[in-house]
């Protein structure tokens, strides 16, 4: 039984808490990516200043498109096939809610504490291909059916490298569970030097450029949005949804931006943990109770410098043709992955 | 006690997602339209996965969505979407043989009980459930099974090859 301020909580009661937890684990990175980077940053970017009438600084424009967006009418196209065409935002939200349950932010404060945790990520971030092809087939729209297609195509090829960059961390730590990735980098040291633990990021520096990549090309962001391309596919496998089934699919990318943002920082940027070197604890019992409101603190400013990355490459970066997009990743990303897990296995065995 | 009322729970279990697998593999073979079909198995793939879920085979469940669901369906999507996918219903998807399907599917299922029953006779399901690590899989696939392993490899390695030549244009 788990005490939460010193009251006994039942399992049901746990087992509602983790639930409420994710969600506002999935929606609170996913509101905020929206406004700092995609209305305000981009603004910035582009030499205007964004939304600046609802609320102080704009803060409030979330609200009005939710709102906006909810009130529209449902339109489903005539030939449309209806079922699977209401079913397809649904599985990809819920591919983004199941990725989250791995997450650990803090010693204790994790949803579910799983062995093979990263395993599970990839396999369930594989889910949304499934309802990205739902909707362009079930739209009965060429445009739709194309974004799919390429969609599809897309994820499948930057599964593999993002896979293969992942083994190279769970080789060094030993381990496929997320917490315990998070105790290895940071009880590690790098020569002897424990100052600053083991993040991965200087260590698996490769996986690390590789695995954004790859998640770059995942949640189709610019340079690699063919998928949705407005100019060619007005927007691909969006183009018949509207209102509240396209805000389901606008939750989605943004979600599953910070849900991959909260990965990232957890495999290769030491994820909830301060170097254990600082305080002197050893594994994850001996750690301080404080940091489990510390942690999630520190992971979303992770988080944050993440997907600060993901928005700025998508907001600078032009538009990959379809041919270049597969063969960078046949022909650099595989490789260039493979040859990381080799090197990274040598060092695990040699020293 | 306890260990009696976790297997009550987990006979409900099964029973429901057999339930929904029986309907979906049903549904896979009557449906009117290639794309629903497709749907359909995924069902049915993803009542096998928690099926294992069930047997505490967390990892062989993972790696079940993992290829089946995330890999192979999205496959059979992809090329039927290529190919033929017209949204409604379809007439002459059923083969003129469909018939000679019952007997196959009869003796295969035989074939399987008959295997199973000999090799696992009354052995029973721990009463403890386990969670089997990955470590001890990786240990027997690394080791008594090696070969197996070794000649899977092999036969992958010869398809991928023999999809490139089909595939070039030269």
């Amino acid at each position: 039984m788990m005490s939460v301020l010193a009251v006994e909580v039942p399992y049901w009661g746990q087992s509602l808490l983790r639930v409420l937890g994710g969600i506002v684990a999935v929606l609170l990175p996913a509101g905020t990516i929206v406004y700092v980077f995609l209305f305000k940053m981009m603004s910035f970017m582009q030499s205007r200043l964004g939304p600046m009438e609802a609320g102080p600084y704009g803060s409030l424009q979330l609200v009005a498109e939710v709102g906006k967006w909810l009130q529209k009418e449902d339109i489903i196209p005539e030939r449309a096939d209806a079922r699977i065409f209401k079913m397809a935002p649904v599985v990809v939200l819920v591919s983004t809610f199941l990725l989250i349950a791995v997450v650990p932010f803090g010693p204790d404060a994790w949803f579910t504490n799983f062995e093979v945790g990263i395993f599970y990520a990839l396999a369930v971030s594989s889910l949304s291909v499934l309802g990205i092809l739902m909707a362009g087939w079930a739209s009965a729209n060429k445009y739709s059916l194309l974004g799919g297609l390429r969609a599809a195509g897309q994820l499948i090829a930057y599964e593999l490298p993002m896979v293969l960059a992942v083994i190279g961390v769970v080789i060094q730590a030993g381990t496929m569970n997320l917490q315990q990735i998070v105790v290895a980098q940071n009880s590690g040291s790098i020569f002897g030097f424990d100052g600053l633990g083991n993040p991965y990021i200087l260590t698996q520096f490769v996986g690390f450029v590789v695995f954004m990549i790859a998640i770059q090309a995942e949640l189709t962001q610019a340079p690699f949005d063919m998928p949705i391309a407005e100019s060619e596919l007005v927007s691909g496998y969006m183009t018949e949804y509207s209102g509240f089934r396209f805000l389901i699919f606008f939750i989605g990318e943004f979600a599953t931006a910070g849900v991959f943002s909260l990965l990232t920082s957890v495999l290769f940027l030491g994820g909830w943990g301060v170097p254990f070197a600082w305080f002197g604890w050893s594994d994850v019992d001996s750690v301080a109770n404080w940091m489990n409101v510390a942690g999630p603190i520190i992971m979303i400013t992770k988080m944050m410098l993440i997907a600060f990355i993901i928005m700025w490459v998508r907001f600078s970066s032009p538009r990959f043709r379809e041919d270049q997009l597969q063969r960078f990743a046949w022909k650099v990303l595989i490789p260039v992955s493979l040859g990381n897990i080799a090197l990274t296995s040598i060092f695990k065995v040699v020293m | 006690m306890f260990a009696a009322e976790l297997l009550v729970a987990q006979n409900i279990g099964f029973a429901v997602i057999a339930l929904a697998m029986i309907v979906g593999a049903l549904r896979v073979v009557t449906t009117n339209n290639v794309v629903h079909a497709a749907l359909w198995l995924v069902v049915v793939l993803s009542g096998a996965a928690a099926q294992y879920v069930l047997l505490a085979a967390e990892f062989v469940a993972i790696t079940q969505v993992l290829v089946y669901i995330g890999a192979v369906m999205v496959l059979f999507l992809f090329g039927t979407m290529l190919t033929r996918a017209r949204i409604g219903t379809e007439r002459d998807l059923n083969n003129t043989y469909w018939r000679l399907g019952i007997p196959v599917a009869g003796v295969l299922f035989a074939a399987m009980a008959i295997a199973l029953a000999s090799s696992f006779g009354d052995e029973q399901l721990p009463k403890e459930p386990r969670v089997i690590g990955v470590q001890e899989i990786s240990d027997q696939i690394f080791g008594p099974y090696l070969l197996p392993f070794w000649a899977l490899s092999f036969v992958l390695l010869a398809a991928i090859i023999g999809a490139i030549v089909l595939a070039r244009k030269d």
